[in-house]
């Protein structure tokens, strides 16, 4: 959670420096929820997002540096600089990407699903059930594709998890004024979904729920529902002045600090001292100002990875019947590009 | 046609924009750029037939836009401003104050489902209303594309002129402005204009945005109407505070010329007006034409100025540039002295980082431009 909360401040002084660039959305205020499920899962388990990612990202093990370089947009990213901010995808990590476009990982979480359970009980695949995670908004909540994907999921009983983290806000339209019935989770149950509602600004009790939702996927007992009341401290994104949340709303959830609630039970509880934490504190300072530096020092992606990727063979579109890529081509830097 | 005297003023987006948060945006990111800025100032590009005097406002885009709003819902009580975000005046504050003058009943925020605002606004159409849907990005139009193309478009038809939702208007902010990525900078106007039964226009500056868009909701038949998301802060000029329209389905000439016709649309047409000042230091006499409404089109137009010139260099933007090129080499092949060229973004998804390398840029339309005049 600290790293979570320490990258995300960081991005956002890169960005006012001119470092990144881009719609950038961050995470802070809602690091219970990322923490509380995924560092449940195991590398071999999926995890679906949206453009607010960048915590996912980093729970889910995706190095710091990657990441942060990925948002400089450099070629070392995780990415090699092609999906910015919004798009962190990793294939070793199970990390199955960042969505720009609401609601638009859920339908892939659920493919994800499917495999998974196919692979296990059609293939009879040695192993734990790998489980999705499917991370969205209360905004998304509203949208047909996550009506669409609940119904498939709890028709065909799949190891799937849908987590809404309830921000209340969706840019600026309140949830209360946008949703017939704001409770999410009883969205659940008319599918005849298992569903569940907890405060995801207190992360034992995010991962309290979680652990029973993930055992439930993993037993093969179908999709869990699950909303998590959270907030995010700052505007949708870097470029949202945030005037319309009452300071008091603000104030209230900025009281039920996930970290800071953390932090006073272990303390309170004895498990961890004073100093421990400082050096928690200390060393994550440390992993960003290392990712920054890593960033800063990698080189930006070559001008040939503009034309590559888009279909599966580069030879049927990046490369030019020379043998060479076409933006090799001296014509590309005079600007008649004919691809 | 009325042609009208107008001035353009604008900041060029050169090479390596610095990025950083503009202080005069309002808090709204705009790209900064800082040092390298060059303003177009006042063009008169087009002597005026009647030389009224207009009282006018020099304004941006947004407010334009925003102007024409508080125009149509003040004649029309039936009149309707929906979508994402609308009510504190919009991501891109086109919606500024409309909520707070005409009520929450007429301007409201929908839920986040592009089909259904889409199809919502079909069903209020239907029932004479003007619904003026909005789309926060036109990359987010995809789900509503099945309502635009199968409802919206076939209605008037498949009811034998029983019912029509000709009150729709679909407003969405499109293409690049520079740090967009790929779901914040596409320019999709090309997936409509296959549509029979939509209109589709775009306006190329403030004036003309805010006449094209009173002249589009107040057309009887549903229009999609994209917004150049570029030219929302940048494009200020002099724009009429009265209500007036401009005629869809009809293009403008924006600079006479003799040796090629250029056309195109939205905030491009700033590039290519660069590139007709540069190749005219070379002596290339540049036909410069903003076709404002993409379907229908204003084929005459075109076609006259291509019978004039002989060549023809197709719309930039890429997508729709290729009715324009067949169509205008079926009609006027005899006269072309060169094949029709276009010159669009790469065909690959729209970058993130390689932007700059992506768009078609003033070297690009003028390398374009010679060759054709070389051909």
């Amino acid at each position: 959670m600290v790293l979570g909360r320490s990258f995300e401040d960081m991005c956002a002084q890169m960005y006012y420096r001119g470092k990144m660039f881009g719609f950038v959305h961050l995470y802070n205020g809602q690091e219970a929820v990322s923490t509380g499920f995924i560092k449940l899962l195991k590398q071999t388990d999926f995890v679906t997002s949206t453009y607010r990612d960048h915590v996912h990202a980093l729970s889910k093990g995706v190095p710091a540096r990657q990441v942060m370089a990925e948002l400089f947009g450099k070629s070392t990213g995780c990415c090699r600089g092609q999906g910015g901010s919004m798009h962190m995808f990793s294939a070793e990590h199970g990390l199955l990407g960042g969505f720009a476009f609401i609601g638009e990982g859920i339908p892939v979480a659920v493919g994800a699903a499917f495999t998974s359970k196919y692979k296990r009980e059609v293939l009879k695949e040695e192993g734990d059930m790998p489980v999705s995670i499917a991370f969205f908004g209360d905004g998304t909540a509203n949208n047909g594709q996550f009506f669409e994907c609940l119904n498939m999921a709890q028709l065909w009983k799949l190891p799937v998890i849908f987590v809404v983290e309830n921000n209340l806000w969706a840019i600026g339209m309140s949830h209360y004024r946008s949703t017939s019935d704001p409770e999410i989770w009883k969205k659940g149950p008319a599918f005849g979904m298992a569903s569940a509602h907890v405060d995801g600004m207190d992360v034992l009790k995010v991962r309290e729920v979680a652990k029973e939702a993930v055992e439930r996927a993993r037993r093969g007992d179908g999709p869990t529902l699950i909303e998590c009341e959270t907030y995010r401290f700052r505007g949708h994104s870097l470029a949202d002045p945030d005037e319309l949340r009452a300071p008091a709303e603000k104030a209230h959830y900025a009281a039920r600090d996930p970290i800071v609630a953390l932090k006073k039970y272990l303390l309170d509880n004895e498990i961890a001292t004073e100093a421990e934490l400082k050096s928690i504190e200390k060393k994550i300072d440390e992993v960003v100002e290392d990712a920054v530096e890593f960033a800063d020092a990698s080189p930006l992606p070559g001008r040939s990875q503009l034309l590559e990727n888009v279909f599966a063979d580069p030879k049927g579109f990046g490369i030019g019947p020379d043998g060479r890529y076409r933006c090799e081509d001296p014509g590309f830097t005079a600007g008649t590009a004919q691809v | 046609m009325v042609r009208r005297r107008f001035s353009f003023g604008l900041v060029s987006r050169l090479s390596s924009p610095i990025y950083g948060r503009s202080p005069c945006s309002g808090g709204i990111w705009t790209p900064c750029l800082g040092q390298k800025r060059s303003f177009m100032t006042a063009k008169d590009l087009v002597e005026s037939e009647e030389p009224e005097k207009k009282v006018t406002n020099r304004i941006n885009m947004f407010s334009a836009i925003n102007q024409a709003l508080h125009t149509v819902l003040d004649s029309d009580p039936k009149s309707y401003v929906f979508g994402e975000d609308v009510g504190f005046g919009g991501v891109f504050r086109c919606t500024t104050a409309l909520r707070d003058k005409f009520g929450r009943h007429r301007v409201f925020n929908t839920p986040l489902c592009e089909q259904a605002i889409v199809g919502f606004g079909i069903g209020l159409a239907s029932m004479g209303n003007r619904a003026i849907a909005e789309i926060q990005f036109a990359d987010y139009i995809f789900p509503a594309l099945d309502q635009i193309v199968n409802e919206a478009a076939k209605y008037r038809y498949r009811s034998g002129n029983l019912f029509n939702c000709g009150g729709l208007t679909v407003r969405a902010p499109y293409g690049a402005v520079g740090h967009g990525g790929h779901y914040h900078s596409q320019s999709p106007e090309a997936f409509f204009c296959h549509v029979p039964g939509i209109k589709v226009v775009i306006p190329r500056s403030p004036s003309q945005a805010k006449g094209l868009l009173l002249a589009s909701i107040r057309d009887p038949n549903p229009v999609v109407f994209f917004e150049p998301k570029w030219l929302y802060r940048l494009a200020v000029e002099e724009v009429p505070v009265d209500d007036y329209t401009l005629p869809l389905s009809s293009a403008e000439v924006m600079r006479k010329g003799s040796d090629i016709t250029l056309v195109g649309w939205g905030a491009q047409l700033a590039i290519m007006e660069e590139a007709c000042d540069e190749v005219s230091k070379l002596g290339i006499s540049c036909e410069l034409i903003d076709l404002r409404t993409l379907i229908p089109w204003d084929k005459e137009l075109v076609e006259d100025s291509v019978n004039k010139t002989g060549r023809l260099l197709a719309p930039v933007t890429g997508g729709f540039g290729a009715e324009i090129a067949a169509s205008i080499t079926n009609s006027c092949f005899l006269r072309l002295q060169a094949p029709v060229s276009r010159v669009c973004g790469l065909d690959t998804p729209f970058p993130l980082v390689f932007e700059p390398f992506y768009m078609p840029t003033k070297n690009k339309i003028v390398d374009a431009i010679k060759a054709s005049v070389n051909f």
